[in-house]
């Protein structure tokens, strides 16, 4: 047993945060790894809000209605426990959040307010105007600043996690990194190792999420046999906006705020928007759904505008587009409440969407699968921990907006104290516990990478990827299509052999750096379709029109990816999916 | 206060079919820097940051030399992470927001020049340190703090008017465009720069968190504290997130003052 219990924390978003916080008060060091300076993490991104049944709009709202919506949702995929207790402990969360200082948005009264989200009927999201996930990364960033300067937490910025170093006994002693700068590779020890590196995003080329959301850690520990559940789980979000380089979100907060999906009626109406008079509009959500309306969950808005556009073939001038409207609201309250992402799409698109609707569609946005955990968020190898967006808890086959904030936090709340118990009850390591043998298997990747003598540039293989996943493995998917991209990833495979670095140079060599996150996305790739080549029925996100329904009979599992260093591919076997406290029942949003 | 919105032009579409872009590179932090020009084919809608990732995943030079990616920072691509910060035909600012058609327009030449920010030790590139800005949090306890995480009930009731006061200084992403704009930012005065000055009023303004504002406001008396600020007014114009950093400098100077004749007279 280690005095001082030394625990990595990988990852400084939300969740890595949180946990960094719950080791650092509880006596533990930190070694806190991060490829940006943990303030320019992706948690920044969100926008909208976080959800909790505070019950402060008089509406009866409570834990238990959180839980259930949090589970129908999430269409009864999510293990119910885990989502039981971080719905019960939403209220404190945000409590703590204001008392860290967070800008939440305020009554009047003084006390918080908080908006409507999709798929609740209650006003349960908190929020700091639009930028929510800024306003709570600086938050915890702040309180993780001064444990720093107290000697408590040591910041590895611009480290690049690299693999698990894992002891003769399968015990997890630290992990490997490599310093984007220097390039220089090293183990760190500790007795415990918390992953939290977020979404894979990156997997589909463009997407809402950051650069660095590569997915690259967690393929990395799958490819040491670290498991990973429900890869085929993958949010696309109903609204983001278009762009050369990647889709930028525009939240929910937008319809949570009053903000209306439309196109034209007639195909043809050449009219601009704000002169196209009210009969003359299609609301389409409004109309199929007219109790959840706009804020219907993000899986049946994205394929209800995929329809518009595709099979009604009435996007906005023929292009792959809707309107989402909120020039309707007062200039005030927009600027009080949604400003933030008014001013991203005004600077990136030219257009004042207080004076004109905006023209968004749907884009790639949230990772609900990950590494497997159990209910202390352990994964399968002793001494891996996993929280956050990386691992694959909490939001079944779809997730609910502004759930994404607590689950973070939540998810680190958790592992953070369970691996400081771990740690305490862990054998001393015999002789070197793996370091000296990692290092050498990742110096030696190096070795190869830089020494190859091919053709093929990573940047464009990436982007052959992406095509491929986006194609055939998001809104909608067939099993011969998903076929077809596994093929094509285990093409683009064996053509990164062939890659040719054209720098070759160690000193902040970026494309190196980004060939090692490449190799871990094209095996995680391969994951997710063919989890969802194997799931035939529809759930949540998955949506497949050749097994329209969900056929719990047979799926309500959870899909188990583990590595086989033999095939050099994925092994499928399923796991139950504890639904003790909630019934599975029909998913259907357009009646209550 | 509410900020206004930012009001952009829609930028015109460029004819050419390519357009030429000189970027100053520089090995590592000693290497003397050069400047490589790229042509590369025009499509509409690029920004500074897909530009970046054209020249990596075909990285020929003007010249038709192959030559290596350009290393630069970026993460979100959105405006908020902060990251991207560098010199856009001179002039500081978010490599993910400036977008090149409206860049081609700007200098009347069709040409786009990138160079690292200069008050910044180069790390590669368009790359560089500014781990200084975060040193900088430190020194002025830029946090409320806590008793602990654990369950203590709500936070003390804030007017909005408060909440209208605090959130756009808690906009601030780090960029430290403010710090490269200021003409008071450099080695002979020490200054601070704006961003920390501003984080030292969001914090002092937070009920809980004003329990250390008499620690910031003596981190920010003396050498390089507030008092160094000129008054320029470059870093409120040139801020991506409009932050009101004159008004937050003003105040912090104000309070500055009063704490300092506090502790000149004992109080």
């Amino acid at each position: 047993m280690a005095a001082v219990p030394r625990i990595i924390v990988v990852g400084g978003g939300l969740a890595g945060l949180s946990a960094v916080m719950k080791i650092a008060e509880a006596g533990g060091k930190v070694d806190l790894f991060s490829i940006v300076p943990v303030k320019r993490s992706h948690s920044v991104c969100a926008q909208g809000g976080i959800n909790a049944a505070k019950n402060l709009k008089g509406e009866g709202d409570n834990v238990d209605k959180h839980f259930d919506d949090t589970v129908y949702g999430g269409d009864f995929l999510a293990n119910q426990t885990p989502v039981k207790n971080m719905t019960a402990q939403g209220p404190a969360i945000i409590d703590l959040l204001d008392r860290m200082g967070v800008p939440f948005n305020r009554t009047p009264e003084g006390l918080l307010d908080f908006r409507r989200f999709g798929g609740t009927l209650y006003h349960r999201t908190a929020f700091a105007g639009a930028t929510t996930g800024q306003q709570l990364l600086y938050a915890l960033d702040e309180q993780v600043r001064r444990h720093e300067s107290e000697g408590r937490v040591t910041k590895y910025e611009g480290w690049e996690f690299l693999s698990a170093v894992i002891d003769s006994t399968g015990v997890c002693r630290g992990i490997c990194a490599m310093d984007l700068r220097s390039m220089e590779v090293r183990t760190f020890p500790a007795d415990a190792i918390i992953i939290c590196t977020g979404g894979n995003g990156a997997i589909f080329g463009k997407s809402t999420n950051s650069v660095v959301c590569t997915g690259s850690a967690q393929s990395a520990l799958y490819q040491q046999g670290v498991s990973y559940a429900n890869g085929e789980f993958i949010q696309v979000h109903p609204t983001a906006i278009p762009g050369e380089d990647k889709l930028r979100l525009m939240s929910e907060s937008a319809r949570g705020e009053g903000g209306r999906v439309w196109v034209p009626r007639n195909k043809n109406d050449k009219r601009p928007a704000k002169t196209i008079p009210e009969q003359d509009r299609w609301y389409f959500l409004e109309e199929k759904y007219p109790k959840y309306g706009n804020l219907v969950p993000r899986d049946i808005a994205t394929r209800e505008i995929h329809k518009v556009v595709y099979e009604n073939e009435m996007g906005i001038d023929g292009q792959p587009m809707v309107y989402l409207d909120v020039s309707h609201i007062d200039r005030a309250t927009l600027e009080r409440k949604i400003e933030g992402i008014l001013e991203i799409y005004e600077k990136f698109v030219g257009e004042d969407p207080h004076e004109v609707p905006m023209k968004i569609f749907p884009g790639v946005h949230y990772t609900m699968g990950g590494t497997w955990v159990d209910f202390n968020q352990m994964t399968n190898v002793p001494g891996i921990f996993a929280a956050g967006e990386a691992d694959y808890s909490i939001h079944g086959a779809n997730r609910l907006g502004a759930n994404s904030l607590l689950s973070c936090i939540y998810g680190g709340f958790v592992a953070g104290p369970n691996a400081m118990t771990y740690a305490k009850n862990l054998p001393a390591t015999q002789g070197d516990g793996g370091h000296a043998a990692e290092k050498l298997r990742q110096l030696e990747m190096n070795n190869i990478l830089l020494h190859n003598q091919g053709s093929e540039n990573p940047f464009k293989l990436w982007r052959e990827l992406g095509d491929t996943m986006t194609r055939h493995a998001t809104i909608v998917r067939y099993n011969k299509g998903l076929r077809e991209a596994d093929e094509k990833i285990v093409e683009l495979l064996e053509r990164y052999r062939n890659i040719n670095l054209s720098d070759k140079s160690q000193w902040a060599n970026t494309s190196f750096a980004f060939s090692r996150q490449l190799y871990n996305m094209l095996q995680l790739a391969r994951v997710i379709v063919q989890g969802a080549e194997k799931r035939d029925e529809s759930r949540g996100a998955h949506y497949k029109p050749d097994f329209p329904d969900r056929n719990d009979a047979d799926f309500l599992k959870s899909t188990i990816a583990n590595y086989d260093a033999a095939s050099d591919a994925p092994k499928l076997t399923y796991e139950e999916v504890d639904t003790q406290w909630i019934k599975p029942r029909p998913r259907v949003y357009t009646s209550a | 206060m509410a900020k206004k919105s930012a009001h952009v032009e829609k930028p015109k579409p460029y004819t050419g079919s390519t357009f030429k872009v000189s970027i100053k590179r520089q090995a590592t932090p000693d290497a003397p820097s050069t400047t490589e020009v790229f042509n590369l084919p025009y499509r509409s809608g690029l920004n500074i940051t897909s530009v970046l990732v054209d020249i990596a995943a075909n990285p020929v030079n003007a010249s038709g030399a192959t030559t290596t990616a350009i290393a630069y920072d970026s993460n979100c691509l959105e405006e908020i992470c902060g990251s991207c910060a560098m010199l856009i035909n001179g002039k500081a600012r978010m490599a993910c927001s400036a977008l090149v058609d409206t860049l081609l327009h700007e200098n009347g030449k069709g040409e786009i020049t990138l160079a690292p920010l200069s008050k910044f030790p180069v790390v590669r590139d368009l790359a560089v340190d500014r781990s200084v800005l975060f040193e900088n949090l430190k020194a002025v306890k830029a946090w409320v703090p806590i008793d602990g995480t654990y369950d203590l009930g709500q936070g003390p009731k804030q007017f909005p008017q408060i909440q209208e006061q605090r959130y756009p200084l808690s906009n601030c992403i780090s960029c430290t465009i403010c710090m490269e704009v200021c003409p008071q930012f450099n080695d002979s005065t020490n200054f601070v720069g704006a961003a920390t000055i501003a984080q030292a009023r969001l914090f002092n303004l937070d009920p809980s968190g004003a329990v250390l504002k008499e620690e910031r406001l003596r981190a920010l008396a003396g050498d390089g504290g507030v008092q160094e600020c000129g008054y320029a007014m470059n870093c409120v114009q040139a801020c991506p997130k409009q932050l009101p950093l004159t008004e937050a400098i003003s105040d912090v100077s104000r309070d500055v003052i009063v704490q300092q004749v506090k502790d000149f007279f004992s109080l």
